[in-house]
């Protein structure tokens, strides 16, 4: 049978449709993604490129970057795990309105999250003030940086585990249980293998949102060169000095790095469901 | 039958409620530690918006409401969340019509690429524009020579938030109209209902509560976005500043009550997103689960 771009049928609007979403699609997402490809292949060469992105200023963004990031998603997929399963399985007051609130990250503007996360670990803010007598300090350091990230990260792991425990069949419990499994043994080699798919899923899903995160950063990490900088900032600060070559370096590396997290999840994704049904 | 079948289903819950839960001491402790967490995490960071807008009373919060910094900020925002939901809106019914209603070569492709803004960094998604439209941007001499401003302008602003917010409609619909399938559509055309009575008697009553879902998640994002817009805007008070902007502005300027006052209309924009969000919810679940009903009684 001859190649045929569409099959059949009685339906209107296909030609319409479809033209006009790849036309939209281009004009407001390939095209000027691809100018970022554009720029850098016009304005530096190979070597340029390479001494931009392995710059020691610049290689301390990307570490701060990539460490902040996967203990922020560990967190998440530690206390993620452990909301999902509270929520799903035990009952107690309040628990629609909490259920509700998990989203609040998603909701909430980022330079909000930032300026109030930085009010409140301040050393002189509610949580940081009890921090500080405690001699740890995590505003304007590291530590800050975490804290936001995890903040934006918390409803990945939460809302992809939710749907698989809810489906989760009971009957493997029971079976673990009759053969005289303790509810340990059956949590650690029956339920959490089941988990696991979703599991690195939510966890992918927050490193990646981590690792371009910008807004709910800024406020609370201090930006200090070498130490407090992530990879985002140094592009932005990069553009106000209009430093556009050494810009476009250092974020084509880190879309890069964004387009590998997008494969990687997609691929986890399909996992996912394969263990699901 | 009947009965045998109810028979298993209370002998199954019976037998989860003494198998399948943990002692009561651990699950006390488990939803207390989930419970704390969450405090921390999410509820005093809530209440602190609100507390630091108010601390210093009534008067200086609506003072730094009345600002007209302030109200051309709202404007912006507004303006620029109005173009960007309505523009999405309309791409995402004519993608998920062509994806969900027709099998062609490249559809997993296509759906990959509307995706493609989730996984681009804020600063990134600005970035691209200012290379494009910047002074010393791709179209930049161009622009110049025929003095027309998109960066550091308006235009850019709603560029970037277009960007930011592109999947967000038709991510929602696709599913949803795939879940849905094609008979009834079919039908009506059979039968001898043009295209568009077709899309607005048949498809659109079907499709109305995820459509509501992704325009409410597609205005959170483009009202709230900080730093796409923050890369274009030139944070020019009064002309180029949306709320978020203006919120840092205040934030640098160490004006704390009104950065906070302004903050606690974004998050007042968040609880009411996440209370229509939820209410939604259930609504998007039902037009799944009514139409495979249909589907299965026909």
């Amino acid at each position: 049978m001859a190649f045929k771009f569409k099959k059949n049928s009685v339906l209107p609007g296909f030609g319409m449709s479809l033209g006009l979403s790849l036309t939209y699609l281009s004009l407001i997402v390939l095209i000027p993604l691809s100018s970022l490809a554009f720029k850098t292949g016009a304005d530096l060469t190979w070597s340029q490129f390479l001494s931009t992105i392995t710059s020691p200023r610049v290689l301390a963004s990307y570490r701060l970057t990539f460490l902040a990031s996967a203990v922020a998603a560990t967190i998440n997929g530690i206390f993620g795990l452990l909301v999902a399963w509270v929520l799903v399985r035990y009952t107690f007051p309040g628990k629609k309105i909490i259920d509700a609130m998990v989203d609040l990250p998603f909701a909430l503007p980022t330079a909000v999250a930032g300026i109030t996360l930085t009010a409140l670990y301040s050393k002189n803010g509610w949580i940081g003030r009890f921090l500080a007598d405690a001699g740890i300090e995590v505003a304007y350091t590291p530590l800050g940086i975490i804290v936001a990230l995890t903040f934006i990260g918390l409803p990945f792991v939460v809302r992809t585990l939710q749907p698989v425990l809810q489906d989760f069949d009971p009957q493997l419990e029971e079976a673990a249980a009759s053969l005289g499994a303790t509810r340990l043994k059956t949590f650690t080699a029956v339920i959490f293998p089941n988990l696991l798919p979703a599991l690195l899923t939510g966890f992918a899903l927050a490193f990646a949102r981590a690792l371009g995160e910008y807004g709910s950063v800024v406020f609370i990490a201090g930006n200090m060169p070498m130490k407090t900088e992530i990879a985002s900032l140094l592009i932005y600060t990069k553009l106000e000095q209009y430093e556009y070559a050494e810009a476009t370096a250092i974020a084509l590396v880190m879309l890069v790095f964004s387009f590998i997290m997008l494969f990687l999840i997609n691929g986890l994704q399909a996992w996912n469901a394969r263990r699901q049904s | 039958m009947a009965d045998a079948s109810l028979y298993t289903i209370t002998r199954a819950s019976k037998i989860k409620s003494v198998a399948s839960l943990e002692p009561r001491w651990v699950r006390f402790l488990l939803t207390l530690s989930a419970l704390l967490f969450l405090v921390f995490f999410l509820l005093i960071p809530l209440i602190a918006v609100f507390y630091q807008a108010l601390k210093a009373g009534f008067g200086p919060y609506f003072g730094a409401l009345k600002d007209p910094d302030a109200w051309a900020a709202i404007r912006l925002t507004l303006f620029t969340a109005a173009i960007a939901v309505t523009a999405n809106l309309i791409f995402g019914v004519f993608a998920a019509w062509a994806i969900s209603k027709f099998e062609f070569f490249g559809k997993n492709f296509l759906i990959t690429l509307i995706d493609l803004p989730f996984a681009v960094s804020p600063v990134i998604s600005g970035m691209i524009f200012v290379l494009l439209f910047g002074l010393q941007g791709l179209l930049g001499p161009y622009l110049a020579e025929h003095d027309i401003q998109i960066i550091f302008a308006v235009p850019g602003i709603v560029l970037a938030t277009l960007f930011v917010t592109f999947p967000f409609v038709a991510r929602e619909l696709i599913p949803l109209m795939q879940a849905q399938g094609s008979e009834e559509e079919e039908a009506a055309i059979v039968l001898g209902a043009g295209g568009l009575r077709t899309f607005f008697r048949i498809t659109l009553p079907n499709i109305k509560w995820g459509l509501i879902y992704g325009v409410i998640l597609c205005n959170a994002r483009a009202m709230g976005e900080f730093g796409a817009v923050s890369v274009v805007s030139g944070h020019i008070r009064g002309l180029t500043n949306t709320i978020p902007l203006h919120v840092e502005i205040l934030y640098n300027d160490s004006n704390i009550v009104g950065a906070f006052a302004v903050a606690s209309i974004l998050a007042f924009l968040a609880l009411v997103t996440l209370v229509i969000k939820t209410a939604v919810e259930g609504q998007v679940r039902g037009e799944i689960s009514d139409r495979a009903k249909k589907g299965a009684l026909s």
